[in-house]
């Protein structure tokens, strides 16, 4: 399926943080548009006075009493991170 | 032309809890960095979030003590955004159906005096919802370092409605929330440890138009009177623009509370898309008639609703009750000490606790709380003083003694022999004789129907019993004399 006209792939990829290449950006428009496309199919369906949920379930109230318990180690923590200093996650200089 | 500025305020209060609010890992602050994590607040794959019922308690609570209606259902949703500080890449939060809905925030602006209450106005809400804090940056010249204590502590975000006009109602907006959140127990509401955080929107327009201006978001407002000078500043500085002749934009400015000025942090055309949709790992909340009252009974007076009865019931000055209303411990000793001293006593013992016992806990650096004076010790050194038995001046010395030994005050009397009253009433009367016999002048002016001239008869007498006489009795045998002179 086509991208639909109103999908922008350079904002979509922005916000995403992703560099696409141009090639990159025909295969996925295509693909995020089949996406859209099925979205768009079900946006047809006539839902008037269907209430609307945010679950399958009518489940509510699941919760947990407020216990503390210990977390992970700092070293455990930190063992995924690509570059670490002070015991804290070192990241490329962001605003803010 | 004239102006006026419109702000509203989103004002972020941490909830005081023992655990995150959607996994049990310790929520703390001043912890070693990355010590308060777990793989949910890590994002780690396959964990999942459970909600932290005391959260909701609490939140429910401010929403109730702020008068929002609580929403009967409500949900989380994810909003998505690319940033160190959220390592699942979106904060769980409150989309469309946040659980507090309206209220308002009672505030009182300055009055035209210190010692004169002001004008109390109640300003709109919008919402409030729930949602995690995110971790912490620290900046450095290359690179960022982040801390995960903070992320996944509960946050509620207060919303108002653009409907202050002044710093001024701002700064009392701001104090009013602290206030009623220490109240409620809710949070301590520490801006130095990030517990509350305010950022602004601001706008202008000319006076009689309704439609608002263009918004700039004020950031970084990180203590209570950056929040005053921070929109104070930008009022400024948009009126400056506007009389320039130029044209405001829509942005995000970054409040500089050392240097007093402001930058702008990004242009609002690359505004976030957050892509909001209901949390799949989080259901529904639904709050019943019983949940809600459950949590009104726990609910304490609101401040100013203290600070008018304490005026009315216990004739306390305006500026007394403004120093004992912000500390909800401070204002239950002095209830308590003013009931157990009795009528008419209460001034008095408002007094004790606004000057002297507020002056020696900051000189001792002590909280309330480990003061060895109660509520009963100081209504019955009050209760002395009234009676008569102890003087002002020897009252100050065994206060002293009393906030350091815990003493009660009669044992302290009796221990330094600072009672009031010589023991023979005969030595009194000669006294009295003999300091009206000394003072000719003023025994005409007091014969004349000048009250106030008894006063200097009393000086000599006084000076005679060495500081210890009872003024009530000195008074009492004067005017007894007086009237036979």
């Amino acid at each position: 399926m086509a991208a639909p006209s109103d999908l922008n792939i350079d904002r979509v990829a922005e916000l995403s943080r992703l560099a696409l290449t141009a090639e990159e950006k025909v295969r996925f428009s295509a693909q995020l548009g089949s996406v859209l496309g099925h979205i768009e199919q079900l946006s047809k369906i006539d839902v008037t006075g269907i209430e609307p949920t945010a679950h399958a379930f009518p489940l509510h109230n699941i919760w947990a009493a407020d216990v503390a318990r210990p977390g992970l180690a700092v070293a455990d923590a930190l063992r995924n991170a690509p570059a670490q200093r002070e015991n804290m996650i070192v990241v490329p200089k962001v605003m803010e | 032309m004239n102006y006026e500025a419109v702000i509203g305020l989103e004002v972020h209060v941490q909830i005081k809890t023992h655990s995150k609010v959607f996994t049990r890992v310790v929520a703390g602050y001043g912890h070693e960095p990355n010590t308060l994590t777990d793989p949910v607040v890590l994002a780690l794959p396959g964990t999942l979030p459970v909600m932290n019922k005391a959260a909701l308690d609490a939140i429910i609570k401010a929403g109730l003590l702020l008068g929002c209606e609580i929403a009967p259902v409500c949900k989380w949703d994810r909003k998505q955004y690319f940033y160190p500080d959220s390592p699942k890449n979106y904060q769980i939060s409150q989309y469309d159906q946040p659980i507090c809905i309206g209220g308002s925030v009672e505030i009182e602006l300055p009055g035209a005096a210190r010692n004169i209450m002001g004008e109390h106005r109640k300003i709109p809400l919008t919402r409030i919802h729930l949602e995690e804090d995110v971790g912490k940056l620290n900046h450095h010249v290359a690179d960022s370092l982040v801390d995960y204590n903070r992320a996944g502590t509960p946050l509620m975000e207060i919303v108002s409605e653009p409907a202050m006009h002044t710093a001024e109602e701002a700064y009392a907006y701001l104090t009013s929330i602290r206030h009623t959140m220490i109240y409620g127990g809710i949070s301590d509401c520490d801006m130095e440890k990030g517990q509350l955080r305010c950022d602004a929107n601001i706008s202008i327009r000319p006076v009689g138009e309704t439609k608002l201006g263009t918004k700039v978001e004020l950031k970084n407002l990180n203590s209570i009177s950056y929040v005053r000078d921070g929109i104070a500043h930008e009022i400024k500085r948009q009126l400056a623009v506007v009389a320039a002749g130029g044209k405001l934009i829509q942005e995000t400015r970054d409040y500089d509370g050392q240097t007093g000025t402001s930058q702008s942090l990004r242009s609002k055309e690359m505004a976030h898309d957050y892509r909001y949709f209901p949390d799949p790992d989080l259901m529904p909340v639904q709050v019943d008639a019983a949940w809600k009252e459950k949590l009104r009974a726990e609910c304490p007076e609101l401040p100013f609703d203290k600070q008018r009865r304490f005026l009315r019931d216990y004739q306390v000055p305006y500026t007394i009750t403004s120093v004992l209303i912000p500390e909800r411990e401070l204002s239950d000793f002095f209830e308590a000490s003013a009931k157990l001293a009795g009528p008419g006593r209460a001034q008095a013992v408002g007094n004790w606790i606004a000057n002297d016992l507020l002056r020696e806990l900051s000189a001792a650096k002590l909280p309330l709380a480990a003061a060895k004076i109660t509520p009963a010790s100081l209504a019955e050194l009050v209760g002395l003083i009234e009676a008569g038995t102890l003087l002002n001046a020897a009252a100050k010395e065994v206060f002293a003694a009393m906030f350091v030994t815990g003493e009660a005050p009669a044992a302290v009397v009796a221990r330094l022999g600072l009672a009031a009253a010589p023991s023979d009433a005969g030595e009194l009367e000669a006294w009295c004789r003999d300091s009206i016999a000394a003072n000719p002048k003023a025994l005409a002016e007091f014969k004349a129907g000048k009250d106030s001239a008894i006063n200097a008869f009393k000086g000599p007498v006084m000076k005679a019993g060495k500081g210890k006489a009872n003024p009530k009795l000195v008074d009492e045998t004067l005017r007894r004399l007086l009237a036979g002179a």
